[in-house]
């Protein structure tokens, strides 16, 4: 599925830095994208309020989950709609495939859903015969080039319009060099249409979905979900159950804080509100666990749940902007992914946590107050406690806590320190035995130490 | 056991601590001029809005519109103003495929973010919001001001609102768009390629 077939954060990031020009490209874009964030986010005074009321509703709705899960299952049957049920991927896979089944249907057209992503629903339906054609136009390039998203709101963001065209060229006969995004996007609109109009279901993934009316929730920039699900008669809504609030009226917090912490936008273009099927339709909507639970019961991590998908965390971490999305291995990556992927499989993802700077950028943009860098480095301890820390890791620890610990012998080598560093040749200092002189200049070697300049002012003082 | 009642089982079984909802009763930001603020909003996300006198005025306006003129095939759901496909003699949404433009009723707008609410109360084949090449959204202002279709903000919007059985309502902002390819807006992904938003007084 994704690029990167190594759970290994470093070595794919690495990969991704191989080629300078584009880390650049890909750390400005992402930046670009956070600060039309952050013009939006001043452009309502109320901004602080929306994220402490959408924090607060979400940690209600978790508190209350089971609760309202069975409201929203009441109102949405008393709706029309049919619900499901499903304890994990496999689970949730079956039971699409039983009503496509059911449907006799051959071609299917997605929107967006990373639930889906993260059940592994597209090789599992294509095993079975069905074709699932991704309509966002980001997840069409993926889909097309065999990749995975590299970004939750911006799947295709690694890549330029150069790779999009010769994708283009190669799967929908586009003209080989032609790299402007308005033919393109109009080659994959006349292309979606196609599949939109020969659909026998449309699946989309639910942003909100809403215990007191049984509704669901659909937001898109393109009309794709909406397109996909109102042709074919049966529309089938996949969603984790953390998805749920309270109320319709909650809805007016979620969607001003979503696509403006996504994208800078004020709303995004289509918010789409389905209460039951449409006449002759059928509604399906399968609540999803596959390890949401799990996450209710740790004080630590209780609060990951409360994430809208945003992507805002991505957009803003140092370390997502320069090693790319794919280098997490996961559906989701970036600071949001780093928390919930090695919660769920910590073998493969231990080297995510520390895919970090505890810059707490993240923790500032979200908007759901999730306390993003504080959980990572929680899980920093966890993953040292389970012994599954390379001896790269924990050796320097080990030293510095031992040097740390003799104030005369930290001095003495913070002086040899700064002569080498003021006296080596470059090669001695910038190798592999070096990681942080790795795409980067060493701070210069200050001409006095602070302790130097500490001993000295008190002496000034003294003789005051 | 169904994994229904796994899951209830696996969530009710948790101590979490209990928090209270937020009041929805807060100061939401309120415009001094709803209206261009509205209009400023929309233009910024690709669309226009105008107010007209009348379906005469809205008739004269369409046809200052060359999307509108040059549209072959036409639907409108609003009284007083033909189009050439009645969606009413159409059974399968598939028909809709190539209509130029469609001219629909909005219920309301909400100035903070050019998004106007729109349901298929009227409209008998939702796709038809999301299929033309051009749409056109039509608010009649019964009380002869715009400020009577407009609210300031979502808070606002959603007070007005109310949920009846199997109906699809939808906010729409702008025409449909994308920046998937390196970041540059495009206009037109699947929907709509322009997005007109007419104040009828
Ligand atoms: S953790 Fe917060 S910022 Fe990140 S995607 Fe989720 S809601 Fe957005």
């Amino acid at each position: 599925m994704s690029t990167s077939t190594k759970f290994d954060h470093p070595t794919n990031a690495n990969r991704f830095n191989q080629d300078q020009a584009r880390t650049h490209w890909h750390d400005s874009a992402l930046w670009f994208i956070r600060e039309k964030r952050d013009r939006m986010s001043k452009s309502l005074p109320e901004w602080e309020t929306l994220r402490s009321c959408a924090s607060q509703i979400k940690a209600h709705t978790v508190s209350k989950l089971a609760d309202y899960l069975e409201e929203f299952e009441k109102n949405a049957r008393a709706r029309g709609a049919i619900v499901h049920w499903a304890k994990d991927a496999e689970e949730h896979n079956q039971i699409v495939l039983d009503i496509l089944k059911k449907h006799e249907a051959e071609r299917i057209v997605k929107s967006k859903s990373m639930l889906t992503e993260e059940c592994h629903l597209n090789p599992f339906l294509e095993k079975n015969g069905i074709e699932v054609v991704d309509t966002d136009l980001g997840e069409r390039i993926v889909q097309l080039r065999q990749e995975g998203p590299s970004h939750i709101v911006m799947p295709a963001i690694h890549l330029k319009k150069e790779d999009v065209s010769e994708t283009f060229h190669q799967h929908l006969n586009t003209e080989a060099g032609n790299n402007d995004p308005c033919y393109l996007t109009e080659s994959a609109r006349q292309h979606l249409r196609d599949k939109f109009m020969q659909a026998d279901v449309g699946i989309t993934g639910v942003n909100f979905a809403l215990a007191d009316t049984g509704g669901i929730v659909v937001c898109t920039n393109e009309g794709n979900a909406d397109l996909g699900v109102s042709l074919p008669n049966v529309h089938i809504a996949c969603m984790g159950i953390e998805k749920l609030i309270p109320s319709a009226d909650h809805l007016s917090i979620f969607l001003r804080l979503l696509a403006r912490s996504a994208t800078g936008q004020p709303i995004t273009t289509y918010s789409s509100h389905f209460h039951g099927p449409r006449e002759g339709g059928e509604l399906h909507i399968i609540l999803v666990d596959n390890g949401r639970s799990n996450l209710m019961n740790s004080d630590d991590y209780r609060n990951a749940l409360k994430c809208i998908r945003c992507g805002a965390c991505m957009n803003t971490c140092p370390v997502y902007r320069r090693s790319g999305g794919h280098s997490y291995a996961a559906t989701v990556p970036g600071p949001i992914g780093s928390i919930l992927n090695p919660l769920r499989d910590a073998k493969h993802h231990k080297s995510l946590p520390f895919a970090c700077t505890l810059c707490g950028s993240c923790t500032d943009v979200c908007p759901v107050q999730i306390n993003l860098h504080e959980q990572l480095l929680t899980l920093r301890t966890e993953v040292k406690n389970q012994k599954q820390l390379p001896v790269s890791k924990t050796m320097p620890m080990r030293i510095a806590s031992w040097v740390f610990q003799r104030p005369k012998l930290y001095a003495w080598l913070g002086g040899i320190g700064k002569f080498f560093l003021r006296n080596l040749p470059r090669f001695m200092i910038y190798n592999g035995m070096n990681p942080w002189g790795k795409n980067r200049e060493m701070p210069e070697a200050p001409s006095e130490s602070f302790r130097q300049q500490y001993a000295k002012r008190a002496k000034k003082n003294q003789s005051k | 056991m169904s994994s229904k009642d796994h899951i209830l089982k696996s969530v009710r079984n948790q101590l979490v601590p209990s928090v209270d909802l937020p009041s929805m009763q807060q100061e939401w930001i309120q415009y001094a001029d709803p209206v261009a603020h509205f209009g400023d909003v929309l233009a910024a996300v690709g669309g226009t809005a105008v107010v007209v006198e009348g379906l005469d005025g809205l008739a004269e306006s369409l046809a200052e519109l060359p999307v509108y003129v040059d549209a072959k095939k036409t639907v409108s759901c609003i009284d007083g103003l033909m189009g050439n496909i009645d969606l009413d003699r159409i059974d399968d949404p598939h028909a809709l495929e190539d209509v130029d433009f469609a001219l629909l009723p909005g219920e309301f707008a909400v100035a903070e973010n050019a998004a106007v609410w729109v349901t298929d109360a009227a409209i008998r084949h939702r796709v038809v919001l999301f299929i033309p090449q051009h749409v056109g959204l039509v608010l009649h202002c019964p009380g002869g001001q715009v400020d009577d279709v407009i609210v300031n903000n979502l808070a606002e919007a959603y007070q007005k609102l109310s949920w009846q059985a199997n109906q699809f309502g939808c906010f729409v902002s702008g025409p449909s768009k994308t920046a998937d390819i390196e970041q540059s807006l495009v206009i037109g992904a699947h929907g709509a390629r322009s997005l007109h938003v007419f104040f009828v007084l």
